[in-house]
C-alpha cells in the first residue's frame, strides 16, 4: 500500500495553491449560474461550497473540473511537474488526461460517474487501462486492493454495480477515482440520497483518505454538517455569488452575513 | 472501354472514382484511420458490399485481375454477384486463383496464401467502428479516436476475461494499427489477425452504408489488443482438411447428416484446390 | 463423399428466371402496363419517388412493376439510376406560394384567404370495399366550380408571421450553400438542411411512427396543421452559360406547415414555432410525419430538452434510410458461416472448461466428504 502512495505524491512540500479560480462567471443566456467567484485549494486542504438550490454551486463545480467552460474568468493548476498552468490553455487531451489522473470526480448519482453495464473490478480498473496498464492480473490485483479499501467484499468484484446498494455505489465511485492517486477530488453531493447510517460510512471514508493521503477535496453540499465534518475552509454562495468564506468552524460558529445565519439556524436541533 | 457502354467503366462515374480515390489516399497516409466519404448508392443492397465494390471500382483498371471471395470461396452466391458486376461494367478479367489476381475483393476471409506486393486486397465491412458497441455516439467515438483514448476497448476485454477467462471475441478482434488507431478489421475470424501484419499487399476497407473507408499501407504493423497476461491467441485448429489435409488453414465445419455427423474442409476454396492440383486455368 | 458445393452461379441465373416467371403471373391475365401504374396507382409512384429522390412518374413506375409492388425494392431501383445521372446543379428554392393549388387545408382558422379547398382525399371516404372497382368502373364527371383556377392562396404561417406572432424561416436569406448528403456523408450535430433532406428521403413508416410518438407524448409539440397544399410548381433554373433563369416545367408537390408550440425568451416575445415537411407528388402522410420531425429534431436548437427518440437527431437520421435500412437487416441472410464457426469452436471451448471445473469441483466435494468420514 505505502509502495504504491509514494509512486506518485511529490515529495517537495509546496505553499503554492493546487487549484486557483479567478472571477469565474457562468451566463445561460440571462439566467445567472455563478458570478465572480474566486479561490484556491492548497494540497491537503478540503473546500465545502455549501448553499442552497439554485446558489450556483453546482454551476462552479463544473467549470473548476472543466467539464463547462466559464463565460469569463480564469482557472490554472500547478501539474505533477510543478509547473502552474491554465487550465483553458490545455489541449482537450492533456485536459481528459487530466480529469483522468490527477483529478477525481464523485457525482451524486452514481449512475453518471460509473458504468453500469461494467463489472466493479471493471470499472475501478478503467482508469489504469486508459492510461496504458496492460496486464490484467495486475490490474485486477490493484482494483481488488481499492475494493478492500472502500469495504467493498472482493467477492462482489465481478458483479455489476446495478446489484449494488446506493452506499455501495458511492464507495465504489470513490474507489473508481482514487485508483490512479489523484491529488484534487471534486464531489457533488456524495452522500445525497442516502441513508443516514449508509452516509456515516462514506463520510468516514473520505476523511480517512483525505488523512492517509494528503488529498484535496472541494465539496458541494447543501449540508452543513457534513461541510463542517470534512472540510478546512468553507465558501457560502446565494444566487450565484460567494457571499462569505473562511475557515468552517470561524463561519459557521461565528457567521457574520444574514444569510449565513439563516443557514446555521435552520439546521434542525435534535 | 467496358463491355456494357450504357454504363461508365466500372460503373460510377469519373468523379465520383475522384472522390475515392481521394478518400483512399488519406486513408493510406492514416493508417486504420476511419474517412469518411460519400458512398453512393449502388446496384446491390447496402449491407451487401456496396462499400467494397465502390474501392475496388476506384482503383479497378483495365488490366487488372479480379477476384471476388464471401466466406473464403469464389463460388458463394454474393461473390458470384460481385464478379458478375464487375465482368459486366468493367469487362476485366476474373479468376479465381489468388496468385492469378491483382486485386482481390473478400469478405470475412483473407485467403490463406501469401499476397504479394502486387496486389490490393480489398475487404467489404459492416460497421467500421470498432468501439460502436461500446459507445453508440458517433461524436463521441470520433473524440475517442482523436484523443487515443483507448481505455473503454480495454474494459471490454478485461471483462470478457473476468467472466469467461478468455476474451470472448472471436471475429472482427480489435487491432492497433501503426501504434497509433484501433481498428476494426472486418468479420473476419481472428485466426487471420495475423496475416494483417507486415502484409506486403495494400489493404483496403471499404463500408459503404456507414459511408468509411480506411486502409493499412504495405508492410504495417498491425498488432492485436490483448493483455501481457492474456496474449491473443490464434484460434487453435483442432482437425485437417478432409480433401487436402491442410493442417493450418482455417476450416469449415460440413453438417453431413442429422445423427451428428461432420466433417471439417477448407473455408478457402482456391487453397484446397491447389492442393489438391485441381485449380482450374 | 462429399465434394465441395459448386454451382452458385447457375443458383443465381435460375433464381432470376423464376423471378421474371413470378412477376409476370399468370399469362392468362393480361400484363400490368407502367402506365397503368403511374395513371392508377399514382399514390404509389409519389412515395416511391419521394423516398427514391427522383422525380420521374415513368421511371418510378416501371421500378414498381419490376419490383413486383414491393416499394422499398423499387425506391432501391430508382436510387440506384439517379446515382448514374450527372449532376448539372440546383434549382431555385421553390415558390410554393405561387403553386398551382389543387388541394389546400388549414386547420388553425376556419376560414382564410384563398379558401379550404378539398381536392381530391380520402379524408372523408367510408372505409368500406367497394366491389364495383374489381373490374371496370364507370367515373363520374366532378362538378367545376365557378371562378377559374386561379386562386390567391397566401401561406397560413405568412399571414400570422405578419403580426409577428410566428417565428420567421431562419437561413431563407442564407448565402451559404445547401448541403447534400448524398455527396457529403452526414455528420453529427448536423444542421436543418441536412436533416430535411434525410427526412425527405426517409421512410415513409419510420417518419409515422416517429411523428406519431411525438403526439403521444415522447416529446410533444402542440402541433397544429397550418397549412397543406398540393398542386403544380415550377421549376426555375439558371445554367451558368445563359446568366439567366430558364423555367424546366412544373412538378407536383405536397407542401405541410405545423404550427407549434410556442417558446420566448428574456430578450424575445413568445411567438409560435415551425415544422416544415415537404413531398413529391402528392404524399400528404409522409409531408405531415416529415413536420412534426422537422420540429422536433430542432429541440437542440430551440433549448428545450431532448428526451424522445424523435428529438435524438443521431438516431432518427441515421436510421430513417429505407433502402440502407433494409440492406443492412435483408444482409443477415448472407453467409455467415465463419464467424458463426468462430463462435462454435469458442462456445465448445467455453463449455467443455465448465464441464471440467465441475468435475473437479465434485471430485472435491467427494473427496472432502470421503476424508470427512
Amino acid at each position: 500500500m505505502t509502495a504504491l502512495l509514494s509512486e506518485c505524491r511529490p515529495l517537495v512540500g509546496n505553499d503554492q495553491p493546487l487549484l486557483q479560480a479567478t472571477g469565474l462567471s457562468k451566463f445561460f443566456g440571462p439566467r445567472v449560474g455563478c458570478q465572480d467567484v474566486s479561490l484556491e485549494v492548497h494540497e491537503g486542504e478540503v473546500i465545502a461550497v455549501v448553499g442552497e438550490s439554485g446558489s450556483g454551486k453546482s454551476t462552479l463545480l463544473l467549470l473548476l473540473s472543466t467539464q463547462q467552460l466559464p463565460s469569463s474568468g480564469s482557472i490554472s493548476c500547478r501539474m505533477r511537474d510543478g509547473v502552474t498552468r491554465d487550465l483553458f490553455r490545455l489541449t482537450e487531451a492533456e485536459r481528459r488526461h487530466l480529469l483522468r489522473t490527477d483529478w477525481g470526480f464523485v457525482h451524486q448519482d452514481a449512475r453518471l460517474g460509473l458504468r453500469m453495464g461494467v463489472s466493479a473490478g471493471g470499472n475501478v480498473g478503467e482508469r489504469l487501462m486508459a492510461v496504458g496498464w496492460r496486464h490484467y492480473g495486475k490490474i485486477r490485483a490493484e482494483a481488488q486492493a481499492w475494493l478492500e479499501r472502500v469495504e467493498i467484499a472482493t467477492d462482489r468484484m465481478d458483479d455489476r454495480p446495478d446489484t449494488f446498494s446506493g452506499g455501495m455505489r458511492q464507495r465504489l465511485q470513490v474507489a473508481k477515482n482514487m485508483v490512479t492517486h489523484p491529488r484534487l477530488v471534486f464531489m457533488d453531493e456524495p452522500t445525497g440520497g442516502l441513508d443516514v447510517s449508509v452516509q456515516a460510512r462514506v463520510l468516514d471514508l473520505i476523511r480517512s483518505f483525505v488523512s492517509d493521503y494528503g488529498l484535496a477535496a472541494v465539496i458541494v453540499t447543501h449540508d452543513l454538517a457534513i461541510a463542517r465534518l470534512l472540510s478546512h475552509r468553507i465558501l457560502v454562495m446565494r444566487q450565484g455569488r460567494v457571499i462569505e468564506n473562511g475557515l468552517t468552524d470561524q463561519v459557521l460558529d461565528d457567521p457574520r452575513e444574514p444569510y449565513t445565519q439563516l443557514l446555521v439556524s435552520s439546521i434542525l436541533q435534535t | 472501354m467496358s463491355a456494357n457502354s450504357a454504363y461508365n467503366f466500372a460503373y460510377l462515374d469519373e468523379q465520383t472514382k475522384r472522390m475515392i480515390r481521394r478518400a483512399i489516399l488519406k486513408a493510406i497516409a492514416i493508417p486504420g484511420y476511419q474517412v469518411p466519404f460519400a458512398s453512393r448508392e449502388m446496384p446491390m443492397p447496402y449491407g451487401w458490399g456496396t462499400g467494397g465494390v465502390q474501392v475496388t471500382a476506384a482503383v479497378l483498371g483495365a488490366n487488372d485481375v479480379l477476384k471476388v471471395i464471401d466466406q473464403g470461396a469464389d463460388d458463394t452466391t454474393n461473390a458470384v454477384s460481385i464478379r458478375k458486376f464487375f465482368e459486366k461494367t468493367a469487362g476485366v478479367a476474373t479468376t479465381t486463383r489468388t496468385r492469378d489476381a491483382t486485386i482481390i475483393q473478400t469478405r470475412h476471409r483473407i485467403p490463406e496464401a501469401q499476397l504479394s506486393e502486387e496486389q490490393i486486397l480489398v475487404y467489404q465491412v459492416p460497421i467500421p467502428e470498432p468501439l460502436r458497441f461500446l459507445e453508440p455516439r458517433e461524436p463521441e467515438t470520433r473524440r475517442m479516436h482523436a484523443l487515443e483514448d483507448y481505455g473503454l476497448m480495454h474494459v471490454k476485454l478485461y471483462e470478457d476475461i473476468a467472466r469467461h477467462g478468455h476474451i470472448a471475441t472471436t471475429y472482427a478482434y480489435p487491432v492497433k494499427v501503426d501504434g497509433r488507431y484501433v481498428m476494426d478489421p472486418s468479420p473476419t475470424p481472428k485466426f487471420d489477425n495475423p496475416k494483417m501484419d507486415d502484409c506486403p499487399a495494400l489493404q483496403l476497407f471499404g463500408a459503404g452504408r456507414e459511408k468509411r473507408i480506411y486502409a493499412l499501407p504495405p508492410y504495417t504493423c498491425v498488432v492485436s489488443l490483448d493483455f501481457e497476461d492474456h496474449p491473443f491467441e490464434r484460434t487453435p485448429i483442432a482437425a485437417k482438411c478432409e480433401l487436402c489435409g491442410a493442417d493450418s488453414a482455417f476450416l469449415d465445419e460440413i453438417v453431413t447428416d442429422d445423427q451428428g455427423g461432420r466433417m471439417f474442409v477448407c473455408s478457402d476454396t482456391d487453397y484446397c484446390e491447389s492442393r489438391r492440383g485441381e485449380a482450374s486455368p | 463423399m462429399y465434394v465441395a458445393v459448386k454451382g452458385g452461379e447457375a443458383a443465381i441465373a435460375a433464381a432470376h428466371e423464376l423471378l421474371a416467371k413470378e412477376r409476370r403471373g399468370a399469362t392468362a391475365v393480361p400484363e400490368l402496363t407502367a402506365a397503368q401504374i403511374r395513371e392508377q396507382l399514382v399514390l404509389a409512384v409519389n412515395r416511391v419517388m419521394c423516398e427514391g429522390s427522383l422525380y420521374d412518374l415513368d421511371l418510378a413506375a416501371l421500378a414498381i412493376k419490376q419490383a413486383r409492388g414491393d416499394l422499398i425494392e423499387a425506391i432501391f431501383l430508382l436510387r440506384a439510376y439517379r446515382t448514374t445521372l450527372p449532376r448539372f446543379g440546383a434549382s431555385a428554392p421553390f415558390d410554393t406560394s405561387s403553386m398551382q393549388i389543387r388541394r389546400r387545408i388549414s386547420a388553425t382558422f376556419k376560414d382564410l384567404p384563398g379558401g379550404q379547398n378539398l381536392g381530391p382525399t380520402f379524408d372523408f371516404t367510408h372505409r368500406l370495399l367497394d366491389p364495383e372497382l374489381t373490374e371496370h368502373a364507370p367515373v363520374a364527371r366532378p362538378q367545376r366550380a365557378e371562378g377559374g383556377d386561379d386562386v390567391a392562396a397566401p401561406h397560413v404561417t405568412t399571414l400570422i408571421g405578419a403580426q409577428g406572432l410566428i417565428e420567421a424561416n431562419t437561413g431563407r436569406e442564407s448565402e451559404a450553400p445547401v448541403g447534400d448528403l448524398t455527396r457529403d456523408p452526414m455528420t453529427f450535430p448536423s444542421d436543418r438542411d441536412l436533416r430535411l433532406q434525410a427526412l425527405a428521403r426517409g421512410d415513409e413508416g419510420f417518419l409515422l411512427a416517429l411523428g406519431y410518438s411525438t403526439q403521444r407524448g415522447y416529446g410533444r409539440t402542440h402541433p397544429f396543421a397550418g397549412e397543406i397544399r398540393m398542386g403544380e410548381v415550377e421549376i426555375v433554373f439558371k445554367p451558368d452559360e445563359l446568366g439567366f433563369e430558364v423555367a424546366l416545367g412544373t412538378i407536383t408537390l405536397t407542401e405541410c406547415e405545423m404550427v407549434n408550440q410556442f417558446k420566448g425568451g428574456a430578450d424575445k416575445a413568445p411567438q409560435f414555432t415551425r415544422g416544415c415537411g415537404l413531398t413529391f407528388g402528392h404524399s400528404e402522410r409522409k409531408a405531415m410525419a416529415m413536420a412534426l420531425l422537422d420540429r422536433a429534431l430542432r429541440a437542440r436548437e430551440l433549448g428545450e430538452e431532448a428526451v424522445a427518440p424523435a428529438q435524438d437527431e443521431e438516431f432518427v437520421l441515421s436510421h430513417c434510410d429505407s433502402v440502407q435500412a433494409t440492406g443492412f437487416v435483408e444482409h443477415l441472410k448472407l453467409p455467415h458461416y465463419v464467424d458463426f464457426q468462430a463462435e462454435l469452436t469458442l462456445l465448445r471451448q467455453l463449455r467443455s472448461e465448465w464441464a471440467q471445473a465441475r468435475r473437479t469441483t465434485d471430485a472435491a466435494i467427494v473427496g472432502h466428504s470421503e476424508a470427512a468420514e
